[in-house]
């Protein structure tokens, strides 16, 4: 296993750039997810860390070697496709052999070495059945012991649960990352479902149009997004926006938002005046008849333990997840209290988030960590 | 509208079955039918063969097939006479006709001429085309549709349009009459058919595979040759089918460029008529021969082919 370093890795399509200046380091061993929409980039860079692109500038470094233009079957990585690519005139077993094939280990050992991953995966009574009658799901553990068989320096995996029905998903994100707490594999895990990233990830990587907006924790990413389109992106609902004018200035407490006074985490920087935006999480807005922020029910959605209400501002709609319980008709008019300890503040202009109280925690636990 | 009741609006009424069905059995016997007389003339006599009203119902004979594979001479009855037994069957046939067996005829060297020209020439095609394909289809290959688009050129003229230059090189390059001339001239036309055809099936299997196997250790030429060709073979098999039926049939080109050693059975079976009158069940025997080949290649790979015609015309 190896630690993957990537220093301002860079990959243009002629006039289109697919990856701007990507620098991040996944650690030996870590469950790392490049999450994004389609199209930003995050499939190009795990391709050119398998070696199947070359990058147009910048290094790639798997522990500590540098590979940036080493042919792919010198990288010794293992790569899931989203289509499984598993070869269909071949059965599981030797679908699973194939890499050992190459490196011309003997049979016996092939044919063990099979067995152990196979029994790993729970695919051993399948070894000798052909790929095309598999379920999906035996599909994708056929796929994941062809790239476990090998013992690899890493593994990278391009959207393997894209398609795979949502019951069958949940239980191989489970799978997967029950197998990653055992084998302790550097993993690369691209997908654009959140869900997947954050029950997976140790870290991820947010994405958008070749830049990497964030990368942290799954914690860190919900509850300080570093920008609106990580707020926007994360989330489900995702963050709301309420847009306020003027500066803030550094250690305020306190902003007016549709002539409401909120309060926010202390503010630790200077900010000149421009067009802002106060994010709120809709699990951290509450009812509160005495609020002056106010709105009109628009509409709900019940989902058993919680429900979540659009409510219609001055500001367009905000939603906010409450109690299934609150019994709510729309049209009603509600004030809306917000939590100020999780609240974020962006500059709209370039999307950044300002910095306050809420990321303190964050720089002080870094420092704990050395 | 109940749903027992229901019809569905894509799926083609019984009626209209019935006539595309009649519509085809009915072309289908309309084409079978030169295939029959052929056959039923290559086992008349030559009297048989020749007689008006034709003769549906006949004594079968075989004395077509003995002629084409035999030189005779016309011997006195007294001569045939003064000879020993009959040999065989086919002996004894043609001396009802006052004829003795000289030796074998031509045919045989021609047809098997075909064999090695056809079978030559469409691997040949085949194995330049899945290549040449391949790359196409991977690659950035520079000008690749001007590159594509010229290589189908190729084809938008009659090939004979080229004889007299191909003639003249030919003869110049000591290619005339040679094997080795008509395989390289029915590869150099098959080709662009092998490299379009063969494409359309390798743009379809997802390069994951190949990207898979490289990941995996192999080289690109590994990875092609373990994960493409085998996924390729209905590509392949669709591909040399076609190639084989223009190496097989063609007419003009062997008649131009080939005369003696090199001669295939096309040019070879209208000359059969001119040996000792006009003898169509020798001729209809060469025919029915030639066909086998290609009939049995055929039905071996019907599948492949079929799935080659329709190819592209419904996607998944």
């Amino acid at each position: 296993m190896a630690e993957i370093r990537v220093e301002h890795l860079r990959k243009a399509f002629g006039d289109f750039v697919a990856v701007q200046d990507s620098n991040f380091v996944v650690e030996d061993g870590e469950f790392f997810v490049m999450l994004g929409p389609s199209g930003c980039g995050k499939t190009t860079t795990l391709r050119m860390i398998a070696g199947l692109e070359l990058p147009t500038g910048g290094k790639i470094l798997l522990g500590g070697e540098d590979v940036t233009m080493r042919r792919a079957r010198e990288r010794d990585i293992a790569f899931v496709f989203q289509l499984f690519a598993l070869y269909p005139h071949m059965n599981v077993r030797k679908n699973i052999g194939f890499p050992l094939l190459a490196q011309g280990m003997p049979g016996a050992e092939i044919r063990q070495r099979v067995e152990e991953t196979a029994k790993l995966l729970r695919i051993d009574h399948l070894l000798n059945k052909s790929v095309s009658g598999l379920a999906g799901g035996d599909r994708q553990r056929v796929a994941l012991g062809r790239a476990i068989v090998r013992r690899p320096k890493c593994f990278l995996m391009d959207e393997p649960l894209g398609t795979l029905d949502t019951e069958f998903r949940d239980l191989m994100v489970h799978e997967l990352r029950e197998l990653h707490n055992r084998i302790h594999a550097t993993t690369v895990y691209v997908t654009h479902d959140q869900m997947e990233a954050m029950s997976m990830a140790d870290k991820i990587a947010v994405m958008n149009h070749g830049v990497i907006e964030q990368f942290g924790t799954p914690r860190e990413i919900y509850d300080r997004p570093a920008t609106m389109f990580v707020a926007d992106f994360i989330g489900s609902p995702p963050m709301n926006f309420l847009g306020f004018g003027g500066g803030l200035a550094k250690g305020s407490k306190e902003i007016t938002v549709q002539g409401a006074k909120v309060a926010v985490p202390e503010v630790r920087e200077d900010i000149a005046p421009a067009d802002m935006a106060l994010g709120i999480r809709p699990e951290h807005i509450r009812f509160d008849d005495a609020s002056k922020l106010r709105g009109a029910i628009y509409g709900t959605e019940y989902l058993g333990t919680t429900q979540i209400v659009a409510v219609e501002t001055a500001d367009g709609i905000i939603k906010a997840r409450v109690p299934a319980e609150i019994r709510l008709n729309a049209g009603d008019h509600v004030g809306l209290a917000l939590r100020s300890a999780r609240l974020s503040l962006f500059e709209k202009g370039s999307g950044r988030a300002v910095r306050t109280a809420i990321h303190d925690a964050a720089s002080q636990g870094r420092a704990q960590h050395g | 509208m109940s749903l027992t009741s229901a019809h569905s609006v894509v799926a083609p009424s019984a009626t209209s079955k019935r006539v595309a069905g009649t519509i085809i059995v009915l072309y289908a016997l309309i084409s079978i039918v030169p295939l029959l007389w052929i056959f039923a003339t290559s086992f008349k006599t030559p009297p048989d063969s020749i007689a008006y009203p034709p003769k549906i119902l006949f004594q079968p004979s075989i004395e077509g097939y003995c002629n084409l594979f035999s030189t005779r001479t016309r011997q006195t009855p007294e001569y045939i006479n003064s000879l020993g037994p009959a040999t065989g069957v086919c002996d004894e046939t043609v001396r009802k006709r006052n004829m003795v067996i000289a030796g074998p005829s031509n045919f045989m060297p021609r047809f098997v001429n075909s064999l090695i020209i056809a079978f030559g020439s469409t691997f040949c095609a085949v194995f330049l085309g899945t290549l040449s394909a391949y790359g196409f289809s991977r690659f950035k290959v520079p000008l690749a549709d001007d590159l594509l688009f010229f290589i189908l050129s190729t084809r938008m003229m009659p090939p004979i349009a080229v004889a007299i230059p191909i003639y003249l090189m030919y003869r110049e390059l000591g290619l005339s009459d040679t094997a080795l001339g008509m395989i390289l001239l029915y590869t150099a036309v098959n080709v662009s058919l092998a490299v379009w055809l063969l494409k359309g099936f390798i743009d379809e299997i997802p390069r994951e595979y190949e990207e898979a196997a490289m990941i995996d250790g192999y080289t690109r030429l590994q990875a092609f040759w373990r994960t493409v060709l085998p996924q390729a073979t209905t590509g392949i098999a669709a591909t040399a089918i076609f190639c084989l039926i223009f190496a097989w049939n063609e007419y003009a080109f062997a008649a131009l460029l080939t005369s003696g050693t090199a001669q295939t059975a096309p040019p070879f079976i209208p000359t059969i008529i001119g040996e000792g009158g006009q003898d169509w069940p020798a001729v209809a025997a060469g025919t029915t021969i030639f066909l086998v080949p290609i009939l049995v290649f055929t039905i071996l790979l019907r599948k492949q082919l079929l799935r080659g015609i329709t190819f592209g015309a419904v996607r998944k």
